[in-house]
């Protein structure tokens, strides 16, 4: 368990280390921690602090948030086939953040997008629990998502189409693929309150989570209070989903690779999955960054896609397995 | 001392009176069965008792706060699920949740129960192997064993026989006698007549939400009461072996 | 000295402007051959169009000629009726000629030429020599070259005076410019806007690097530090393709050591306007050497 920290650990450091060198502008390696420490006015600095440091940053917090919040919401279901993208939850954040941008809140209140994103989150999260409940099988889940994610995916289309920008309505792509692109500190800023605050959530799941291998019933005579456990996680997910989604847009099957491979290492306990999913989750989205700014670095390649392009398989994959199983 | 008491418990699923009027004291050392036919009432009584379902009257049980309970009692659901494909070792120290904090580390005590549970199951050899891939039989071993490392003392279980093999029922049920003799209590729900009446203690028979009879087997399993609750008929004797029963015709 | 010529340019385009609502005022004797509807739907032929059409000659523009944004004369354009480019409200108006772009809608220019109605297509403007021609082009479809010719050589003749005013200055000495769209797009020298650079006397900065058309990496942008930002002017409503402005890198390059302007519809079309923008380059050209 700790030797995985320590893999994970060395990985994402390692990716750190080539998400701060890998760029159009080709600076020296001696020449961009120097810039990246000293700071000054430079154009080197400027491009190490202004424009790789917050796109590592929040490749970081918001890969973290998208396992973490996959893995949980895996526990909570105890259904593998639970990722924030492919039920809505992202999509209805998407939703969410184009809404406070079109009617110019996002403009003038620094933290409308995220608050905009989080409550369509939380309609989201809610809305799938409701329609697949806790004891739901895989099938309504995914319907409820997929239900979910048109949903939202239509009125985000609807809201971008009707706005005065030309640019808005080219923007769905963005919003359904998401991107790490010309990212800013300011917008780690928007993003790092409620990505802490819900991570925080998702992380104090670990027991209840644990316990509910066992069932509802089993969990709740261990002294697992289950309503609070169903709200932390509703309002957990939603943050770090909410903040993520509004920043960088819908970014799918994080949430369902990360826990998926990491999950035989941490011995299938959904609590200390929790953690593995998260430094797994900053992983995959800090190497998916560094593969869209390396494969056709002059396209700005969505994020969305690549991670698609590994989890659709997968998801594929477990469906095929939980219908052999008879689910 | 009486580890558990439950007054005029009643339920009331939406506005049907699922129980009324339950009253019965548990002290250490029994094993008790909980016999009933289908739709008696058997698995809401002990989830009233554990209060996971709210209900009128009074359970002991359900005043210790909720997040103590689970050091009073431990609870097997009728389901047996096993939703992650954790080693055995694992599963079983689940049980130990109720005794460690938020994010606490595992202490020595709790590896040691988890050891003695499952070596009072004989699961020392499979505590490696990965619970979803046992056999049935097996599964509901590793269950027990979970609920064991609870270390609490009273233990329920929602027929945990069922479906077990012949050999396996007698030894889940000697397992849960022994624990009794050593002072916990244990209630079990269960429709197999000829193992209530040879291995249990007491028998609380739950009849259309009312407990219409509570003793030892052989002063509970009249003809009377075989017909009136269960329509059957039994042959019931006091052999050298114990009191056996055997359901014979239903009427 | 660059100041004079933006305040003669800016003179030359007025008397321009003014000629051609003067000459579609006093109504030109009806030739035979000029034809009596004509409707545009291109935003760039809109504008020519107005300025070169007889009185009551145009019968419709395009809506997107409404847009203060990419039209420099979205205000006379609110005289006209405007059509949606769609080929059946376009019929409806009986043109004898309709004026498209290059790349109007294939179908509705092929369905509108079965229907019998002679369409002219204007190519994209991409180069300053080409709106004279361009200018010409529209003065036949309309059948008023007299005053076409007029327009096309008081344009050539001010371009012609701006160019010399930049004779004799090596390109080492002008300030450097970068020029930033929507997404982080660029343009390069084969393209209008970068005619309008050259010929305000400014380097494309982003060009010189490599990038001559589409996506400058915003990290380019800030290796490159620009003497002269030029950024485009916001659409209302957000889009995340203008959020690229809010960028603190944009914010630091549009600040003190850097001269801003901003590109408007004057930069769009192959029309008169151009000097006008060539003229706001050339402020922004001496607010940088001014800094410098």
């Amino acid at each position: 368990m700790s030797r995985l920290m320590m893999c994970l650990i060395a990985v994402l450091f390692a990716l750190v280390t080539a998400s701060f060198l890998i760029g159009p502008a080709a600076l020296g390696v001696g020449e961009s921690v120097a810039a990246l420490v000293n700071g000054g006015d430079t154009p080197a600095a400027m491009v190490m602090r202004e424009i790789r440091l917050p796109r590592v940053l929040l490749a970081l917090m918001i890969g973290a948030s998208l396992g973490l919040a996959g893995a949980a919401m895996q526990g909570y279901l105890r259904n593998p086939l639970a990722d924030p993208g492919l039920i809505g939850v992202s999509g209805s954040a998407a939703l969410g953040a184009v809404l406070s941008i079109q009617i110019g809140i996002a403009g003038s209140v620094a933290f409308a997008l995220p608050a905009f994103a989080l409550g369509g989150a939380l309609i989201g999260v809610f809305a799938v629990l409701l329609l697949a409940g806790p004891r739901g099988s895989s099938l309504t889940l995914i319907l409820a998502g997929i239900a979910i994610s048109a949903l939202a995916g239509a009125l985000t289309s609807l809201v971008l189409n009707l706005s005065p920008n030309p640019f808005a309505a080219n923007e769905i792509v963005f919003w359904m693929m998401g991107s790490l692109a010309d990212r800013s500190m300011v917008h780690v800023a928007i993003a790092l309150p409620l990505i802490a605050v819900g991570a925080v959530m998702l992380l104090s799941l670990k027991r209840g989570l644990d316990a509910l291998t066992l069932g509802e019933d089993a969990a709740a005579a261990m002294g697992i209070n289950l309503h609070r456990l169903r709200l932390t996680l509703i309002f957990g997910t939603a943050a770090v989903v909410g903040a993520s989604t509004a920043v960088a847009g819908a970014i799918g099957f994080v949430g369902l690779v990360v826990p998926h491979i990491l999950r035989p290492f941490v011995g299938a306990r959904p609590g200390a999955l929790l953690w593995a999913s998260a430094l797994g989750g900053a992983i995959m989205l800090l190497a998916a960054d560094i593969a869209v700014r390396m494969i056709l670095p002059e396209r700005d390649l969505k994020l969305g896609v690549l991670t698609a392009i590994v989890g659709a398989p997968l998801f594929l994959h477990l469906i095929y397995r939980t219908r052999r199983e008879g689910l | 001392m009486s580890l558990l008491q439950v007054r005029d418990l009643g339920v009331s699923l939406r506005t049907r009176k699922v129980l009324n009027d339950i009253s019965f004291n548990v002290a250490a050392g029994e094993m008790i069965g909980l016999i009933g036919p289908n739709g008696a009432g058997k698995t809401t009584l002990m989830r009233a008792i554990l209060g996971l379902v709210p209900f009128r009257g009074v359970s002991s049980l359900a005043q210790v706060p909720p997040a103590q309970r689970g050091k009073h009692a431990a609870w097997m659901p009728q389901a047996r699920e096993i939703a992650w494909p954790v080693d055995v070792r694992t599963l079983v120290a689940l049980g130990r949740i109720p005794h460690q904090g938020t994010g606490a580390q595992i202490a020595p005590e709790d590896t040691a129960a988890v050891e003695r549970a499952l070596d009072h199951m004989g699961l020392a050899d499979f505590a490696d192997r990965t619970a979803t891939r046992l056999s049935g039989g097996e599964q509901a071993r590793v269950l027990i064993a979970r609920a064991l490392a609870q270390e609490t003392p009273l233990l329920m279980a929602d027929e945990p026989v069922a479906g077990l093999d012949p050999h396996h029922q007698i030894s889940t049920m000697r397992c849960f006698a022994d624990l009794a003799q050593a002072g916990t209590s244990v209630i079990v729900s269960l429709h197999d007549l000829g193992l209530a009446a040879r291995h249990c203690t007491r028998l609380l028979v739950v009849h259309e939400g009312e407990l219409v009879a509570d003793g030892v087997p052989q002063e509970v399993l009249t003809p009377e009461l075989l017909r009136d609750v269960f329509g059957i008929s039994a042959w019931a004797r006091m052999t050298e072996d114990g009191f056996v029963l055997q359901p014979l015709s239903a009427l | 000295m660059s100041s004079l010529v933006f305040v003669r340019t800016f003179k030359s385009l007025k008397r321009v402007i003014a000629g051609a609502f003067l000459a579609s005022a006093i109504a030109a004797p009806c030739f035979a051959q000029m034809p009596a509807r004509v409707v545009s739907m291109n935003l760039c032929t809109d504008q020519l169009a107005i300025m070169l059409a007889a009185e009551g000659q145009l019968v419709s523009v395009s809506r997107i000629a409404l847009d203060p944004h990419v039209s420099a004369m979205a205000t006379e354009a609110a005289a006209y009726p405007i059509n949606a480019g769609r080929a059946e409200e376009v019929h409806v108006l009986r043109p004898d000629v309709v004026l498209a772009g290059k790349y109007s809608s294939r179908e509705t220019v092929a369905l509108l030429r079965r229907l019998g109605i002679e369409v002219v297509q204007f190519d994209i403007v991409k180069s300053l020599d080409d709106v004279a021609a361009t200018m010409m082009q529209m003065g036949v479809a309309l059948g008023r070259e007299a005053r076409a010719a007029e327009m096309a050589a008081a344009f050539e003749a001010d371009l012609a005076a701006l160019r010399a005013d930049l004779a004799g200055q090596t390109v080492e000495d002008m300030p450097r410019a970068a020029l930033y769209y929507a997404n982080g797009y660029t343009s390069g020298d084969s393209s209008l806007a970068g005619e309008i650079l050259a010929a305000a006397g400014l380097r494309n900065a982003p060009a010189e690097a490599g990038y001559a058309w589409g996506k400058l990496p915003l990290e380019m942008l800030a290796m490159i530090a620009p003497d002269v930002m030029i950024t485009a002017r916001r659409y209302p409503g957000g889009s995340r393709a203008e959020a690229i402005m809010d960028h603190p890198v944009i914010g630091s390059l549009r600040g003190a050591s850097t001269a801003a302007a901003l590109t408007d519809h004057d930069w769009v079309c192959g029309t008169p306007f151009v000097l006008r923008a060539i003229g706001d380059m050339i402020e922004a050209r001496s607010a940088a050497e001014g800094d410098g």
